[in-house]
C-alpha cells in the first residue's frame, strides 16, 4: 500500500516542525549572535577574538580525545565479552551499565569530589596503611576520569548493539575458511563492529569536547576547557556574541575531527550512523 | 499476596513520611495588627515572582514563603540564582518577569543606570522606616545613578563583606594579608573565588588599586599578580563548593563571605578568619523591584512583610550574613549577634571598598583577562602537542590511503 503524500506530509510534519524550532532555529541565531555586536550590527571581532582562545579549543580536543580512547579501550572488549555470554547474564550486565545513568549527571560527577578529595574516600582507605594523601582531585586525570566514568555507557551500548547483531554465520565461514582466532578478530569482527564503534567515538567525543560541569567540579576550575569559557561568556561576562561564535567554532571543528573519522570508515561499510 | 502486603506497606510508610512534616508545621502567631495588614491588602489570588539568591531565605524551622502565602493568599513563585552575572543576564533577557530581585551593589547600580528597576513606594514599605537601620547602613545607599537616588529603589536585605577563612591546624601563624595566598608553600591549598569580580578584588588590594578603576593598566597589572598565584600555587577556583572543601580540611585557606564563614566554623572548629590589612570589599544585598514587574503591591508587601522581625530573625539565623534590621539587633535570642566575624567592631576592617557599576568596555575587558587567567599559561606546549598529533594523524591517513589502494591494486587483478 502506497501513501498518499499528502498523508506523509502530515505525518512528517510534528517532526520537521520540531527539528526547525529546536534545530534550525538555534543554529541560525548562534550564527547571527556571532557576526553582531552588542547593538545588532555586523562585525568580525567576534571571531578575531577567537584567537585568544585558540590553545583552549586544542586543549580541549586532546582531553576529548584521549577520554574517547579509554573509553573505547574498556567498552570493545567488555561488549565483546558481554556479546558472547549467556542471555540472563547480558541482560543483568546492560541493565548495570545503564543503571548509573537512572541518577542525575550532576550528581554522579559531584559524588566523585568526595571519592578523591584528601579526606575522601580513597585517602581515608590509604591512610589505614600509613600512606600519605595523594592528590587525585583537580589534576587533568581526574578530569578524564569524570569523562569516562560518565560517557562509558555510551560507547558499550552502541557496540554491544552491533556485536548481538552479527551475523555468527559470517565467522562460523571464516573459521571453515582457516582464519585463526585472532584473524578473525582482526578480519571479520572489528570491521563488522565500525558503525557501532563510530557512533560510539561520536556520543562520547562531543559530550567530552564541551563538558564544563566535569572540569568545574572535578577540575576544581583549574582546567579550563573550551565548554567553560563559552559558559563563562553566557553565564558571567554576558558576551553573547563572543559565547556564540566560540561555539559556531566548536561545532565546526567536532564535525572536522568526526569527517576525518568518516574518511577511515565510509568507504568500508555503508552503515556509519552519524556521519 | 505476601508481595501485595509488602507494597501496601511500602506504601503507606512512604505517604507518612509525605505527609506527616507537612501536617507538622506550625504557623507563627503574628499580632492581629499584622494579620489584619496583610490579609486587607487584597492580594488574594494573585501571583508573586521572587528571584532571589539560593540558600538565601529560611526555609527550616521557619518557613518564610509559606508564612507570606498563610497571611496574604498571594502565591510566590519562588527561583534562584547563583550570581549577579546570572541574574542579571536572565533578567536582561526579557521573556520572563520578576516582581523582586536581590541584586548587590554594583549590580542595582548598572541594572538602575539602563532603567530595568522602578521606584519602591515607601508607604507600602511602613516597617522600613521602623526597622531599618540607617545610622549605621544608611551611608550605603547615599549614591546617585543618573540623578535618582539609590535609595529610593533599593532596600537592603544583608550586609556583608569577603574575608580570609584558614585552617589553624595547619597554619600556624596568624596570617593578616591576603599576600598568604601567594606562598608556595601552601601550593594547592587555596581556594579563590570562581568570579571575576571578587577574585580581582584582591589583587586589586594587594596592588592598591581602586576596585572600580577603569584604567586597563591597572586591570593589567592585577591580572598578572592573579596569573603568578595560579601558576605558583595552582588555587581552586570555587563558590559552593567551598563549605565542603574547607570544612573537611581539604584545603587551608579561602577566600570568602564572612557570613559563611560562621556557618563553616560550626562544622570545622579548627577554621578561623581574618580581614587583611590590604581591605575587604564590603557588600550589600537589597530587594529591587524590575521595570517589568506585574505585581508591584505584593512585591512591595513581601520587602515590608521581609523586614516583620520575626522573619528577619528567622532569615538572620538562617543566613549568617548581617542584618540592617535593629528589631533582630535588640533581640536578645539573636545568636549571632556577639560574632565579629559578620558584625565587625570599627577597628576590625582597616580598609575597606565598595563595587560601582563598571562601564561595558571596562566589564569586557576584566573578562576576557579572567579568562586568560584560568586558561593558564600552557599555550606553548600545547601547540606543540597539537602540531604533533596533526603530524602523526597525517602519517596515518596518507598510510592508510596508500594500503587502500595498494589492496584495490590487488582486487582489480
Amino acid at each position: 500500500m502506497k501513501r498518499s503524500p499528502l498523508l506523509t506530509k502530515l505525518i512528517n510534519a510534528p517532526y520537521i516542525l520540531w527539528s526547525v524550532l529546536f534545530i534550525i532555529a538555534p543554529l541560525i541565531m548562534v550564527i547571527y549572535y556571532a557576526f553582531t555586536d552588542r547593538t545588532g550590527a555586523f562585525t568580525l571581532d567576534n571571531v578575531k577574538g577567537i584567537g585568544d582562545y585558540l590553545s583552549t579549543f586544542i586543549l580541549s580536543v586532546g582531553y576529548g580525545a584521549v577520554a574517547t580512547l579509554i573509553c573505547l579501550l574498556i567498552a570493545y572488549p567488555f561488549a565483546y565479552y558481554l556479546a558472547h555470554t549467556g542471555t540472563s547474564f547480558q541482560r543483568t550486565a546492560v541493565m548495570l551499565v545503564m543503571l548509573p545513568m537512572w541518577m542525575s549527571f550532576l550528581i554522579r560527577t559531584y559524588s566523585w569530589m568526595t571519592i578523591l578529595g584528601e579526606s575522601g574516600v580513597i585517602n581515608s582507605f590509604l591512610g589505614l596503611f600509613g600512606i600519605d594523601p595523594v592528590t587525585m582531585l583537580n589534576t587533568p586525570g581526574a578530569v578524564i576520569l569524570g569523562m569516562v566514568y560518565n560517557f562509558l555507557p555510551y560507547m558499550i551500548l552502541p557496540i554491544y548493539t552491533v556485536m548481538t547483531k552479527m551475523d555468527r554465520s559470517l565467522l562460523e565461514a571464516a573459521q571453515d575458511l582457516g582464519c585463526g582466532k585472532m584473524h578473525c578478530i582482526r578480519k571479520v569482527i572489528i570491521p563488522l563492529s565500525v558503525p557501532g564503534v563510530v557512533s560510539g567515538i561520536t556520543m562520547v567525543f562531543v559530550p567530552s569536547v564541551s563538558t564544563f560541569y566535569i572540569t568545574q567540579k572535578l577540575g576544581g576550575g583549574q582546567i579550563n576547557l573550551i565548554g567553560d569559557v563559552i559558559e563563562g561568556q553566557f553565564q558571567t561576562a554576558n558576551n553573547y556574541n563572543l559565547g556564540a561564535a566560540l561555539s559556531l567554532l566548536l561545532m565546526v571543528m567536532i564535525l572536522i575531527c568526526l569527517g576525518v573519522l568518516g574518511y577511515f570508515t565510509d568507504s568500508e561499510d555503508e552503515g556509519s550512523v552519524l556521519m | 499476596m505476601k508481595k501485595f502486603f509488602a507494597f501496601l506497606l511500602i506504601f503507606v510508610i512512604l505517604m507518612s513520611a509525605c505527609i506527616f512534616p507537612a501536617f507538622a508545621y506550625d504557623y507563627i502567631e503574628f499580632s492581629e495588627e499584622t494579620v489584619n495588614y496583610y490579609k486587607n491588602l487584597g492580594l488574594q489570588g494573585t501571583k508573586l515572582n521572587v528571584y532571589n539568591w539560593g540558600e538565601y531565605i529560611s526555609d527550616e524551622d521557619i518557613d518564610v514563603i509559606k508564612e507570606f502565602e498563610h497571611l496574604t493568599g498571594c502565591s510566590v513563585n519562588y527561583t534562584t540564582f547563583e550570581s549577579n552575572e546570572n541574574m542579571y543576564s536572565k533578567l536582561s533577557g526579557g521573556g520572563v518577569s520578576y516582581d523582586i530581585v536581590v541584586p548587590s551593589d554594583y549590580t542595582v547600580e548598572k541594572l538602575m543606570s539602563e532603567g530595568a528597576l522602578q521606584k519602591i513606594d515607601f508607604n507600602n514599605i511602613p516597617n522600613y522606616e521602623k526597622f531599618f537601620d540607617s545610622e549605621r547602613y544608611g551611608y550605603l545607599l547615599e549614591d546617585t545613578v543618573n540623578g535618582e537616588k539609590i535609595k529610593d529603589y533599593a532596600v537592603i536585605y544583608n550586609i556583608g563583606t569577603t574575608v580570609l577563612i584558614y585552617n589553624t591546624k595547619y597554619v600556624k601563624e596568624k596570617p593578616d594579608s591576603w599576600s598568604v595566598l601567594w606562598d608556595e608553600q601552601y601550593k594547592g591549598k587555596v581556594l579563590m573565588f570562581n568570579n571575576p569580580r571578587d577574585s580581582f578584588a584582591i589583587a586589586q588590594f594587594m596592588l592598591g588599586q581602586d576596585l572600580n578603576s577603569t584604567n586597563t593598566a591597572d586591570w593589567d597589572a592585577a591580572a598578572e599578580l592573579l596569573k603568578e598565584q595560579r601558576e605558583k600555587v595552582q588555587p581552586s577556583y570555587v563558590m559552593d563548593e567551598v563549605f565542603v572543601k574547607m570544612e573537611s580540611g581539604d584545603y587551608y585557606f579561602a577566600a570568602y563571605y564572612a557570613g559563611d564563614y560562621e556557618v563553616m566554623v560550626e562544622n570545622n572548629p579548627d577554621l578561623d578568619y581574618v580581614f587583611p590589612k590590604e581591605g575587604v570589599n564590603s557588600f550589600y544585598d537589597a530587594f529591587c523591584i524590575p521595570a517589568s514587574a506585574q505585581n508591584k503591591k505584593g512585591a512591595e508587601a513581601f520587602i515590608n512583610f521581609m523586614m516583620e522581625p520575626e522573619i528577619a530573625l528567622a532569615n538572620a539565623e538562617y543566613i549568617y550574613y548581617a542584618t540592617p534590621n535593629k528589631a533582630v539587633m535588640e533581640n536578645s535570642e539573636y545568636s549571632l549577634i556577639d560574632s565579629k566575624a559578620v558584625y565587625p567592631d570599627d577597628g576590625d576592617i582597616t580598609h575597606s571598598q565598595v563595587f560601582h557599576n563598571l562601564p561595558n568596555d571596562t566589564l569586557q575587558y576584566m573578562n576576557t583577562l579572567w579568562m586568560k587567567v584560568k586558561g593558564g599559561n600552557e599555550s606553548e606546549w600545547v601547540y606543540t602537542a597539537f602540531f604533533i598529533c596533526i603530524t602523526l594523524i597525517a602519517v596515518v591517513v596518507i598510510i592508510a590511503a596508500l594500503h587502500k589502494r595498494k589492496m584495490k591494486k590487488y582486487y582489480d587483478i
